[in-house]
């Protein structure tokens, strides 16, 4: 194996390939995302198929770029730091393998069953009970895999980065197996193992802490070694990063209700889950801080480190999300803001803003690393992506900010007599520019993606070419 | 004692728990502990390929280094 001879400590072949998947995965998800975007402005291009309604492509897109993008991001830069920071390779290489070929796996199905509208019609937990069985099987290895690096460790610490790694693991571990729970009818039909109310807090408990764990405690274990390793400099405060740590995963887990406030939900619960929210803006932010003050001293990189500039820009959305969301979870802004476009809005600030922008400033960092490369092929395409990226989030967010408001208040105009001021189509047509700032802001993210495809295709054919160079000079010195 | 008492409870007890932890983390005791963990992403840099070497000069030099430690 060529990775062999340029990293012999390491194991980066599993690396390398989660982190190309990343790029594969990114392109199609967001690339469904851009679709149905685009049937938003146009209706006509449902094509008039099942297979193609924004109904099954919608779970497509959200699990082709949370799990399959988001997934193999985080596989590949979890097996990466983990063997960094504890300087020891990769435990159960051929475990590690699985995993990899196991999450394509779940991806290719998920791909083929939702647009075939087999659903259990969890929101962000749609895959039938084959698949989660699947899913759980590839996740109990991964955490093997994991914790087995961090027993082999040679230093005396585990990093704060392997913390927020470790908690994303296992939390999402327990939330996929309690909420996937279902009595199987078919092999592609199953039903809930809860009921009612219960089933719905269950739902949102496990969904919110896939926000909370899966988008956000993997993701700021990125930020932890990404940011630090990119400034060139060590974090800001150590400690803060551990009080944030047990602060941040304490209160995530209760702060699901909120997706059910002015339901059959009890009132108490919905109380709890919004004031859980609102603490929860104290970790967040202190996270955030920590990550933007490790750059004091080294502000002057921005100017010239477009991956730099993705990370931090990236902590400016996470700042920025995190803010909103406790603000959305108080009771009396959700009766305006739930059910519209601003939920919407809300969700991309974070997942473009945050989850895709740190994503793409790690695999910036990453993939020449694996790869035997000092640099990406083109900084300049890596500048040209992070404003394509920034352009894209800011017209999007905005878009469906102005749309969610105008929505929430045309719903709750009322006459004199009681009666509606509006009809529910008449929202729809005031959304329609809205939508249309959305779909331009979704195309000026593909083809950021797009770019950086190109980027690190090129980039991994060059250090396939070094590799052997490096092979032939290195003979002599071999037999000396 | 009640359900409330329990609710009550509860909220002391995560108040006590954060509060722990921002002592332990804060303390002096701790401070040369975590500054060594700080420096931990930069460790591997010394033992292993440093790849902010000059592209052109280091390849060779990785390669052999490599070599050696493979055998």
């Amino acid at each position: 194996m060529s990775t062999a001879t340029l990293q012999p400590t390491y194991n980066y072949k599993v690396v390398r390939q989660f982190a190309i998947m990343a790029v594969v995965w990114a392109i199609v998800g967001m690339g469904v995302g851009l679709f149905i975007a685009t049937q938003m402005v146009f209706p006509e291009l449902n094509l008039d198929l099942p297979w193609t309604s924004f109904g099954r492509l919608r779970p497509l897109h959200t699990n082709a770029v949370i799990f399959a993008f988001g997934g193999c991001v985080l596989f590949a830069t979890s097996y990466y730091v983990v063997q960094r920071t504890c300087q020891a390779t990769l435990a159960l290489p051929k475990l590690a393998s699985f995993t990899f070929w196991g999450w394509q796996l779940v991806i290719v199905l998920a791909a083929i069953t939702l647009p075939m509208g087999m659903t259990s019609t969890k929101e962000y937990a749609e895959l039938e009970w084959p698949i989660d069985i699947l899913i759980a099987i590839v996740w109990i290895s991964y955490a093997i895999v994991f914790f087995g690096t961090i027993m082999k460790r040679k230093a005396k610490h585990i990093y704060v980065a392997n913390w927020f790694f470790g908690a994303f693991i296992i939390t999402v571990a327990i939330l996929h197996i309690v909420n996937s729970a279902a009595v199987p009818v078919t092999l592609t039909k199953s039903y809930s193992a809860y009921a009612g109310a219960m089933d719905a807090m269950i739902q949102w408990w496990y969904g919110h802490n896939a926000v909370g764990f899966f988008l956000t405690a993997g993701f700021l274990g990125m930020m932890y070694y990404f940011v630090p390793k990119q400034a060139g400099r060590p974090v800001y405060s150590y400690r803060l990063s551990i009080v944030h740590f047990w602060a941040l995963i304490a209160i995530y887990i209760w702060a699901g209700p909120h997706h059910l406030h002015y339901t059959a939900l009890p009132d108490w619960a919905q109380s709890l889950g919004m004031v859980m929210s609102l603490i929860l803006l104290a970790p967040s932010w202190g996270g955030m801080i920590n990550g933007i003050m490790t750059l004091s001293g080294a502000w002057h990189k921005l100017r010239t480190d477009p991956i730099l500039r993705f990370l931090v820009v990236s902590l400016s959305f996470y700042g920025m999300s995190t803010f909103e969301g406790p603000m959305m979870a108080i009771k009396t802004v959700n009766a305006l803001s739930h059910y519209t476009d601003w939920t919407i809005g809300h969700v991309h600030s974070g997942a473009l803003g945050w989850v895709a922008m740190v994503s793409f400033g790690s695999l910036y960092h990453l993939i020449p690393r694996v790869c035997g490369r000092e640099q990406m092929y083109s900084v300049g395409l890596i500048n040209a992506h992070f404003w394509l990226a920034t352009i894209g989030t800011v017209l999007y967010v905005v878009a469906m900010w102005v749309n969610g408001i105008t929505q929430g208040l045309m719903w709750r105009a009322v006459n004199n007599d009681g009666t509606l001021t509006y009809s529910f189509i008449e929202s729809v047509t005031a959304s329609h520019f809205g939508y249309v700032v959305r779909a331009i802001g979704g195309a000026f993210f593909v083809t950021g993606v797009l770019i950086m495809a190109y980027n690190v295709f090129r980039t991994v054919r060059l250090g396939s070419e070094n590799q052997q160079e490096g092979e032939v000079q290195a003979s002599p010195a071999q037999t000396a | 004692m009640d359900i409330n008492d329990l609710r009550g409870l509860s909220t002391v007890f995560a108040m006590i728990a954060f509060l722990a932890v921002c002592f332990w983390a804060y303390s002096g005791r701790k401070k040369h502990d975590f500054d060594e963990a700080a420096t931990l992403p930069f460790e591997d840099d010394a033992a292993h390929i440093n790849t902010r070497d000059a592209r052109g000069v280091s390849s060779a030099e990785h390669a052999d280094k490599d070599k050696g430690a493979i055998q």
